[in-house]
């Protein structure tokens, strides 16, 4: 079975002082999240479709999908994780305690607060997941990265052209995922703040689908006037 | 949702737009797969259209030649996953003499609104037809250019005199083959001629009585009805050999499109007393004929599908590029894109 998850645990710390996390805001009169959803929805090969919210924000999610969703049958909301790992092994535990966890199941797992996300990408992430196990969506560095171990000065340039900027979704095989996660330590666990490398330290190919330079997230107040001014853009056109 | 529509910006150049579109509505949203390229997304594409309706038109996304399957329909009727063909044409009023396709108010995907160059294409309830499931998705792409040909026939019928002991095809291109193919099967006891430019082209209408190039056709040769499937400047010759060559009271429909206006011997279309029947593009109802067509005669799919000419996918816009320009280097044939973006 395929599953997805949308990961909207967190608070969004980095908008500013606004009264609800990021993902509950309006892009073009509508929140980011329900965005995200209906590319979801459109995609006939998830068994279910899973929104992780934080606790306290449960009601408010289900709230909104029934304004603005009609059919809402594939979609469950759960809360969220301690953390982004966390949040991701509540959906596993979602779905193993309703569905049973079987050897093929995968789950598209992406960021509520990237709503720019194209049909080609989830297609990818379910083809590329269910044969490799483990994806990651990128799109090549634009900038050169420069990294700084004390934020001083520089101590490595890497060579760009191995350079890739992650975006989301990723994708797992669930079995794989959950068994390399619950063998980590509690340091390791706080340390390895992102999935795939989980499974590139556990030695699993993590393949890459090719992102789109589009495919934003909003996560600062520039962000969302970027998103709501290529909205208009198009509007003014017709 | 945030629906990607990608769209000719000026020539040679796509670009992508985003559009809001909401799954609380009545409209059906189809998953495009395969996408065929006309020759009027080519003057888009080239630029050949000219810098008022280039000016006027653009940015707009190509294409109103394609299938997909059903993604998302609100009242259920259609399951996910059924395959249709997407209707281009998109009335606004009805009219009870006027066809949807000739009322001014009707829009025209790919002709001054969007075409199927979008992630998802929302759909009014009767603006798809469903598919034979095991149908070949490449035929299926460019059923709307089959549509045509049934469309004018249907005209014809209506509107010409019943003796059709001979008919007459101008052009040996996709169009020109398909309306060929069309009156031979639904008029089998009737004799086609069709008449082209070039012998290599001509040699693939095997289906037909007769085929002769346009600048050796024996006098004997006489036609009850005429259709014209040219195009262009050619077209003038083609109706003026038509003119010619058929016999009074006969018919000639019109189907290719010229840029400019041509000239026609109308004295003699007096003196036969010729009806010219005007046919342009169709509507719902030419689809579900078509789609009929195909399930009565399965054999005619195979011999579409020998029109099949350059199959690209397309990941990227620079696939799309690639798959346009192929198209313009091909002497035969349609170019089917898969859509994969």
């Amino acid at each position: 079975m395929i599953y997805a998850e949308i990961l909207a645990g967190g608070k969004g710390t980095r908008m500013g002082n606004v009264s609800m996390p990021k993902q509950f805001l309006p892009l073009n009169d509508k929140p980011i999240i329900i965005h995200t959803i209906e590319k979801f929805l459109l995609n006939d090969q998830f068994e279910k479709i899973i929104i992780a919210s934080p606790r306290e924000w449960i009601n408010y999610t289900n709230d909104i999908i029934n304004k603005f969703i009609d059919k809402r049958d594939r979609l469950v909301v759960i809360e969220g994780g301690e953390d982004r790992n966390g949040t991701i092994m509540n959906g596993i535990k979602y779905v193993e305690d309703t569905f049973g966890l079987f050897h093929d199941d995968i789950i598209v797992t992406h960021d509520s607060v990237r709503p720019f996300i194209t049909h080609r990408i989830i297609e990818e992430n379910i083809q590329y997941g269910l044969e490799f196990g483990a994806v990651d969506t990128v799109i090549s560095a634009i900038d050169t990265i420069v990294e700084s171990e004390d934020g001083e000065s520089i101590s490595n340039i890497p060579v760009r052209d191995f350079m890739y900027q992650g975006q989301t979704p990723q994708t797992f095989n669930m079995k794989m995922l959950k068994e390399h996660y619950y063998s980590l330590s509690s340091e390791q666990k706080a340390i390895l703040s992102d999935a795939c490398k989980i499974c590139v330290l556990k030695g699993e190919k993590v393949k890459l689908v090719t992102g789109e330079v589009f495919n934003i997230k909003i996560t600062t107040p520039y962000d969302l006037k970027v998103a709501n001014a290529i909205i208009q853009e198009s509007i003014n056109h017709d | 949702m945030i629906n990607q529509v990608y769209r000719l910006v000026s020539p040679r150049q796509f670009e992508v737009t985003y559009q809001d579109f909401s799954l609380k509505s009545d409209m059906i949203v189809v998953r495009p797969t395969h996408l065929s390229i006309c020759n009027a997304d080519q003057r888009y594409y080239t630029g050949s259209r000219g810098k008022e309706a280039m000016a006027k038109k653009l940015p707009m996304a190509l294409i109103h030649e394609g299938i997909g399957k059903v993604v998302y329909d609100p009242k259920g009727e259609f399951a996910n996953g059924t395959k249709v063909v997407m209707v281009p044409n998109d009335p606004t009023e009805e009219d009870p003499f006027i066809a949807e396709n000739y009322l001014r108010s009707s829009r025209f995907r790919s002709s001054g609104y969007d075409g199927f160059m979008q992630d998802y294409v929302f759909l009014n309830r009767d603006r798809l037809v469903e598919i034979p499931e095991n149908m070949n998705p490449f035929v299926a792409a460019f059923t709307e250019l089959i549509t045509i040909a049934m469309h004018s026939i249907t005209r014809f019928e209506s509107r010409s005199h019943v003796r059709r002991n001979t008919f007459g095809v101008w052009g040996d291109g996709n169009l020109g083959f398909i309306m060929s193919l069309i009156l031979k099967k639904k008029y089998p006891e009737s004799k086609v001629i069709s008449f082209g430019k070039t012998q290599y082209k001509l040699d693939r209408f095997s289906f037909v009585d007769e085929t002769y190039l346009i600048d050796d056709i024996p006098e004997s040769v006489k036609i009850d009805h005429a259709f014209e499937c040219v195009g262009g400047l050619g077209s003038q010759y083609a109706i003026n050999q038509s003119i010619d060559l058929i016999v009074p009271e006969g018919s000639i429909s019109i189907l290719g499109v010229s840029e400019y206006p041509v000239e026609i011997n109308t004295r003699m279309v007096l003196e036969k007393g010729i009806t010219m029947i005007g046919s342009s593009r169709s509507g719902r109802a030419d689809f579900q004929n078509t789609v009929n067509l195909y399930k009565e005669f399965p054999d005619i799919v195979d011999y579409f599908s020998t029109l099949i000419g350059e199959v690209q996918t397309v990941t990227s816009i620079q696939s799309i590029i690639e798959a346009f320009e192929k198209d313009l280097t091909a002497s035969w044939g349609k170019t089917i894109m898969e859509w994969k973006i």
